[in-house]
């Protein structure tokens, strides 16, 4: 799952890519101001593509792993630069927790990297918290292959900054 | 609360065996609680009765002790041999003969599913009787080891009311051991069903029943990713689905009020998920406080006064507890850790609950206003969700140990734990309402989804809970009468 929403931003990346090549026609931009794969910097797809839209945990953990810092490191430049976007973190568990805990595991994910995010400089006050428990798994299996993907806090541009 | 709106509210009993006023041998004087009219209304009925009653006086009058004695199942011992009753069909009056077929298979429905009976199948039948009011040729049933028998009939009276009467017989003993006449509005026949299952599982047991109840719980469709969550009802047999909410935000864990009038249960709507109430006859509800985290795991207290409830404060999650008529907030827990789950002790005095504060999930318990937790859980692994019995004498709980999660019981001191069922993924006990059975879901996980289980609390006689798509995070009403 976690492929196909990447596949999905890359196709809407590409749409909008195009809208871009014609309005930089007009405006003479550089056209090299597009990335490799497509997605116009500063965009929502340019985050999702290139920075990385979440980070993973450990089985009933809450500890950032070091590639999480790495990825939360890479958000924080990234939100830093296009400052115009709101965010909200949606903090998830894996199915081998109780409802209701992983209710309280997925908010306590989720402040974890708003707080890190917070140390790295982005304003607290762009960012919203929320969690998910166990209610929106992106893969579905009954093995670590899935659990690892779904336990993790996803940073959410929101659509409408 | 509203009695305008108690759908139950027509229905009215009568003891069929009383030697006068039918008043001192009322098995179960809370099922009359809302009776508005009992008796007095139907004197002719109730004279044919009584006629009857008095051929059997003697019997009856002596029927309680020797059903103690020579009929009666023992429901504390692991293994038992489930009693042979019969139950034979109902007598329908013209234009009741469906209603009166249908009422005698929700009963031998129930009595069966709850394990302790044993209905034989009508085709081994010697004595074809045809009126309600006639005694069994006992020596009939005895041969084909019959232990009890259930006859009744269902009247459509000709103010449109129904008129339902049973009459419960020991074949051991040779005697009446209850009979009773219910009437009610037509709408209402399978709350009658249940209530006179209620009456043979009581006479039979010793102990009162929980067939007229209700089950609020989770339905839930579409694919694993983006489910869809809508809150239901339905009888505790499965019949009478009614949804609650249309499936446009997510629904989690409802619980009832003790009036079983309204649920309690935590919301994705605008914002920060909430706790909520729902008044399941009028639809109306309400945001219980507004707080900047979410709130979560709520649960009535004993009296319906007070929600409690997790609300989440930066990476904690602590229990409060909220007064519905004042909305004055009570904080109950303060630690940098998560405490969830809540639930009262039946007479409201204390609280278990769940907390990782010692490093993983266990199960505690504290007074009700908070103060020191003693932890109660130490076998191996994590222990969640811990809900009280309604006798107090257990807390059921949901254990999680290498990947297995199990439903079990334990004593509130923390001692005699039993495991009932174990597997992948077991969750979220809830008690009947005589506290000997538990409903939970069970989801296989993958591409599946959850269904609703019933288990005896002593590990026997696992059941599916029959529901109409994936079901999960059952809670059982109280009695409804």
């Amino acid at each position: 799952m976690k492929l196909v929403s990447i596949v999905r931003g890359i196709k809407f990346a590409a749409v909008a890519a195009a809208a871009l090549a014609i309005v930089g026609c007009a405006k003479h931009a550089d056209p090299n101001a597009l990335a490799a794969n497509g997605a116009a910097p500063g965009s929502q797809q340019d985050f999702v593509v290139n920075v990385g839209d979440r980070v993973f945990f450990q089985t009933d953990s809450t500890d950032l792993t070091p590639q999480a810092r790495e990825t939360l490191d890479k958000q924080a430049r990234w939100l830093n630069q296009y400052n115009r976007y709101y965010f909200t973190i949606e903090g998830h568990a894996d199915e081998r927790g109780t409802r209701e805990y992983n209710l309280a595991l997925g908010a306590r994910r989720a402040q974890t990297v708003r707080d890190y995010l917070v140390s790295r400089s982005v304003s607290a006050q762009r960012m919203h918290t929320i969690s998910y428990g166990k209610e929106r798994p992106v893969a579905l299996c009954n093995d670590e292959s899935c659990w690892s993907q779904n336990r993790r806090a996803v940073t959410v541009l929101n659509q409408s900054s | 609360m509203v009695n305008g709106h108690n759908p139950f509210s027509a229905l009215s009993r009568e003891s069929e065996n009383a030697p006068t006023e039918g008043k001192e041998l009322r098995p179960r004087s809370c099922a009359l609680r809302r009776n508005p009219n009992r008796s007095a209304a139907f004197p002719v009925s109730r004279r044919g009765v009584l006629s009857l009653g008095g051929a059997v006086l003697t019997g009856m009058m002596i029927a309680p002790r020797r059903a103690a004695a020579a009929l009666s199942v023992d429901i504390t011992q692991a293994n038992v041999q489930p009693l042979p009753i019969a139950i034979l069909d109902f007598i329908g009056s013209p234009g009741a003969a469906d209603t009166a077929r249908a009422i005698t298979q929700i009963i031998a429905n129930d009595l069966k599913r709850c394990g302790l009976f044993a209905p034989i199948d009508p085709a081994a039948y010697i004595e074809k009787i045809a009126s309600v009011d006639a005694v069994p040729h006992f020596a009939d049933w005895r041969a084909i080891n019959a232990q009890a028998l259930v006859a009744g009939r269902v009247v459509r009276q000709s103010d449109g009311r129904l008129n339902a009467e049973f009459r419960l017989w020991d074949i051991v003993a040779g005697s009446q051991l209850a009979g009773q006449k219910y009437f009610t509005t037509p709408d209402n026949w399978r709350r009658i069903a249940h209530i006179i299952s209620d009456d043979i599982y009581e006479k039979l047991t010793g102990e009162k029943g929980y067939f007229d109840s209700r089950v609020v719980f989770v339905d839930e469709t579409g694919p694993g990713q983006r489910r869809v969550k809508r809150l239901a009802i339905m009888d505790q047999d499965g019949a009478n689905v009614r949804y609650l909410t249309r499936g446009g935000e997510l629904v989690l864990t409802p619980r009832f009020s003790p009036s079983t009038q309204e649920v309690t249960y935590m919301a994705y709507g605008q914002g920060q998920p909430r706790v909520y109430l729902l008044n399941v006859e009028t639809g109306q509800r309400e945001v219980v406080g507004n707080f900047p985290g979410m709130s979560f795991a709520p649960r009535f207290s004993p009296d319906g006064q007070r929600v409690i409830m997790s609300l989440q404060e930066g990476p904690n999650s602590n229990i409060f507890v909220m007064d519905l008529r004042s909305k004055a907030m009570t904080r109950l827990t303060n630690t940098p850790a998560i405490d969830t789950s809540p639930c009262y002790s039946p007479d409201g005095s204390r609280i278990c609950f769940e907390s990782d504060r010692g490093g993983s999930q266990q199960i505690y318990v504290m007074a009700a206003g908070g103060g020191p937790a003693q932890r109660i859980s130490f076998g191996e692994g994590r222990y969640s969700t811990p809900v009280w019995s309604p006798s107090g004498d257990y807390i059921a709980f949901t254990r999680i140990y290498e990947n297995k999660f199990a439903i079990g019981v334990m004593k509130p001191d923390g001692s005699g734990e039993r495991i009932l069922t174990e597997g992948f993924d077991n969750e979220g006990p809830t008690f009947c309402p005589n506290g000997r059975v538990i409903m939970f879901f069970r989801d296989p996980g993958g591409n599946s989804g959850p269904s609703l289980f019933t288990i005896d609390i002593t590990g026997r006689n696992e059941l599916r809970e029959p529901t109409p798509n994936y079901a999960s995070d059952p809670a059982w009403s109280p009695l409804l009468s």
